[in-house]
């Protein structure tokens, strides 16, 4: 009777070359949609790339992604027992999954 | 392939952007230094800073009359004994002028009738810490620091950079290799003077109250570079991190005001106040130490009279509701989005990592004993000795990051470096080659392991066979872990990432359980259930360095400051 949600994650280092990739995670009610992904890496694949600094509190704005065709925080997006379809935001450019480059501009490391 | 090596030249390297990088790469830029402030994440959003919720501790005198050297007695107290003196003098001596600084750019520390107002906080002979509105002293104090960076000249920002390796050239420290995680390229920087500003190691332990990035990376770049870490075997832990259920949007310390204000009970699974079995009688009040809550926590649960989590309960359904939402109204409609009641339940919690007392050596121009290389903030070891006093972690921030940004200016001023003649530049290159032959395995789960092994092992309380098993432990998994990454393409591979931080990781976990291994005492955030009394002959600090792959640990007495306060 353990409740799952399903993550169908888009994957890839090229906007025009991904693919999507379903998995499983065990479902505890309160759970982030962050909790789900740090899950997979840890169980499933540690190849998924996702970027977060602050787990939870909402504090460091790295894991911002696209949940359903929303873009949210995956630390404070609830985990909820059905399909969630997450992909990267689309107005950034796209490092590799759900990992874009959200970094200011003066923020950006470009060699001398 | 976006693998091709890039270079960067500076008079003043800065690693971390918490608290303590941005006042040091102010500091060094108003002094003229040309300035690279690097982060392994977002510039000043990541490390601990940005988490802070309450209290800095400061002898500002502005509503009650008080004295530095007032502030600086409660630092040694609350270090049992082995505070070093100089350091906690800087910190107490100069904390009043970075704290009015912050208030001119505009921080907004909390104020009555035009006075900065200052909270009582434990351990505190009175009312001395600052605060922003309760809970967003951290967000504040980055926010604004952030703007001050962004409009000081002479500072170039540069997020995704990982260093993974000091470069040194016959000992002097001249810049460093990192990986820009956004690329995936290696970089090395030539740099006059480095500053790590890392913070500290509480990625190491499974329950965690601050963020992903702090890994310990600063202690093991100074390790390897040659310098010595002081006093890692003291780790504080916070007893009542929030624990279930699952609650999202909040910093896990929160139910520190709570407490304070609320009073609370701690009830194990049989519904029992237990603090009185291990002589601390609440009754209600807020008054079990840091220590005290944390042993009698984890004895509850080792005496199976846990929470199913593996914590205990804390309660606040006494409480009536209006006196809950009278003390904490919006936290009290964010915990009904999170499902809690806290009238009709009660919630779990157990001790999570919080604060690094050890860390790098440095002397009070904060420099480390390798010319070139100084150290600021959590980073820094031996001013808060066995145990940190409540608001100090800000405040080093503040004063460890101006005086090293200073220092590390001076130092610039008459140095010259050539990261390109660095004795390890073609070793910190072959290690970040990425074209070598990707490895199938779980760094994740890997990771995982190592923060369970700390947290049950070399956590709040101690033992000889627990810390034996630990070091084994780490052991297996720097074997699994091999001495080259798996190789790899592009920007954010993670196994490639994980590996890096996992070479951190093990090798300062190594010095945290070998440091408490040899410290047959308790004292301060060092609890031994072997040895459960302080010895007079442990009041020493351990130093830490590593010669040919092993740690090398030797005691010495702590640094006492000539005129100490009279």
């Amino acid at each position: 009777m353990t409740e799952h949600a399903t993550l169908t994650i888009w994957r890839g280092s090229d906007v025009k070359a991904g693919r999507w990739e379903s998995y499983e995670v065990p479902f505890e009610p309160g759970q982030s949609v962050l909790d789900g992904l740090r899950w997979i890496r840890i169980n499933r694949d540690p190849t998924l790339a996702i970027r977060f600094s602050c787990i939870n509190a909402n504090a460091c704005k790295e894991c911002m992604i696209k949940i359903d065709g929303e873009t949210v925080y995956a630390c404070t997006e609830r985990l909820q027992p059905r399909e969630m379809k997450l992909a990267p935001l689309s107005n950034k450019k796209l490092v590799r999954d759900l990992v874009t480059e959200i970094a200011p501009p003066a923020e950006r490391f470009t060699g001398s | 392939m976006a693998n091709e090596l890039m270079r960067a030249e500076t008079d003043v390297l800065v690693i971390g952007s918490g608290a303590a990088g941005m006042y040091a790469a102010i500091e060094a830029a108003r002094g003229g230094a040309k300035v690279l402030l690097a982060d392994r994440s977002l510039i000043g959003r990541g490390g601990a800073t940005v988490m802070a919720q309450m209290t800095v501790a400061v002898a500002l005198g502005a509503e009650t009359p008080d004295h530095w050297r007032r502030h600086y007695d409660d630092t040694l107290a609350a270090g049992r004994g082995l505070c070093n003196e100089e350091l906690a003098r800087l910190l107490c001596e100069q904390a009043p002028d970075c704290i009015r600084a912050m208030d001119e750019w505009g921080v907004g520390w909390a104020r009555k009738e035009g006075r900065i107002t200052q909270a009582m906080a434990p351990g505190h002979d009175r009312p001395r810490c600052v605060y922003v509105d309760f809970l967003n002293t951290g967000p504040a104090v980055s926010k604004t620091l952030r703007t001050v960076v962004n409009r000081t000249g002479g500072i170039r920002r540069a997020g995704d950079l990982c260093v993974v390796d000091l470069l040194h050239n016959g000992g002097d420290i001249v810049g460093a290799a990192a990986l820009h995680l956004g690329s995936g390229a290696p970089v090395i920087i030539s740099a006059k003077a480095t500053i790590v500003a890392t913070g500290g190691l509480t990625r190491l332990y499974r329950r965690n109250s601050a963020s992903a990035n702090m890994g310990g990376d600063g202690y093991a770049l100074a390790l390897r570079a040659g310098a010595s870490l002081v006093d890692m075997e003291f780790v504080q832990f916070f007893p009542i991190g929030h624990l279930a259920p699952r609650l999202i949007g909040m910093d896990p310390i929160m139910w520190d005001p709570f407490r304070y204000k609320l009073g609370g009970r701690l009830l194990n699974n049989l519904g029992e106040e237990f603090t009185e079995r291990y002589g601390v009688i609440e009754d209600g009040k807020y008054v079990v130490t840091r220590d005290v809550g944390s042993y009698a926590i984890v004895k509850e649960v080792e005496a199976g009279r846990g929470s199913p989590h593996g914590g205990v309960y804390l309660s606040f359904q006494h409480c009536p509701e209006a006196a809950l939402r009278a003390a904490f109204g919006p936290v009290i409609d964010r915990l009904a989005a999170n499902g809690i009641d806290l009238t009709k339940t009660s919630v779990e919690v157990a001790p999570i990592a919080h604060y690094h007392m050890g860390g790098i050596a440095v002397d009070t121009k904060m420099q480390t004993g390798l010319p070139g290389l100084f150290a600021a903030g959590e980073a820094v070891g031996g001013a808060n000795g066995a145990n940190r006093l409540s608001g100090n972690a800000i405040t080093e921030a503040f004063v460890f990051g101006r005086e090293s940004g200073r220092r590390a200016t001076e130092y610039a001023e008459r140095a010259s470096a050539v990261a390109d003649r660095a004795d390890n530049l073609a070793a910190a290159l072959d290690l970040m080659a990425a074209d070598r032959p990707v490895r199938d395995f779980n760094t994740a789960e890997m990771v995982q392991t190592l923060q369970t092994t700390m947290q049950e092992d070399v956590g709040p309380l101690r033992n000889e066979a627990k810390l034996k098993r630990a070091l084994a432990r780490i052991e297996s998994l720097a074997e699994a872990l091999g001495e080259r990454p798996p190789g790899g393409d592009r920007g954010f591979d993670m196994r490639r990432i994980d590996w890096f931080d996992l070479r951190n990781m093990l090798l300062v976990a190594r010095a945290v359980a070998e440091a408490a291994l040899a410290r047959t005492e308790t004292r301060g955030a060092q609890q031994r259930e072997d040895y459960p009394q302080a010895s007079p002959e442990w009041a020493v600090n351990q130093f830490v360095e590593l010669r040919d792959g092993r740690l090398i640990l030797s005691k010495i007495r702590p640094r006492v400051q000539a005129e100490a306060a009279s």
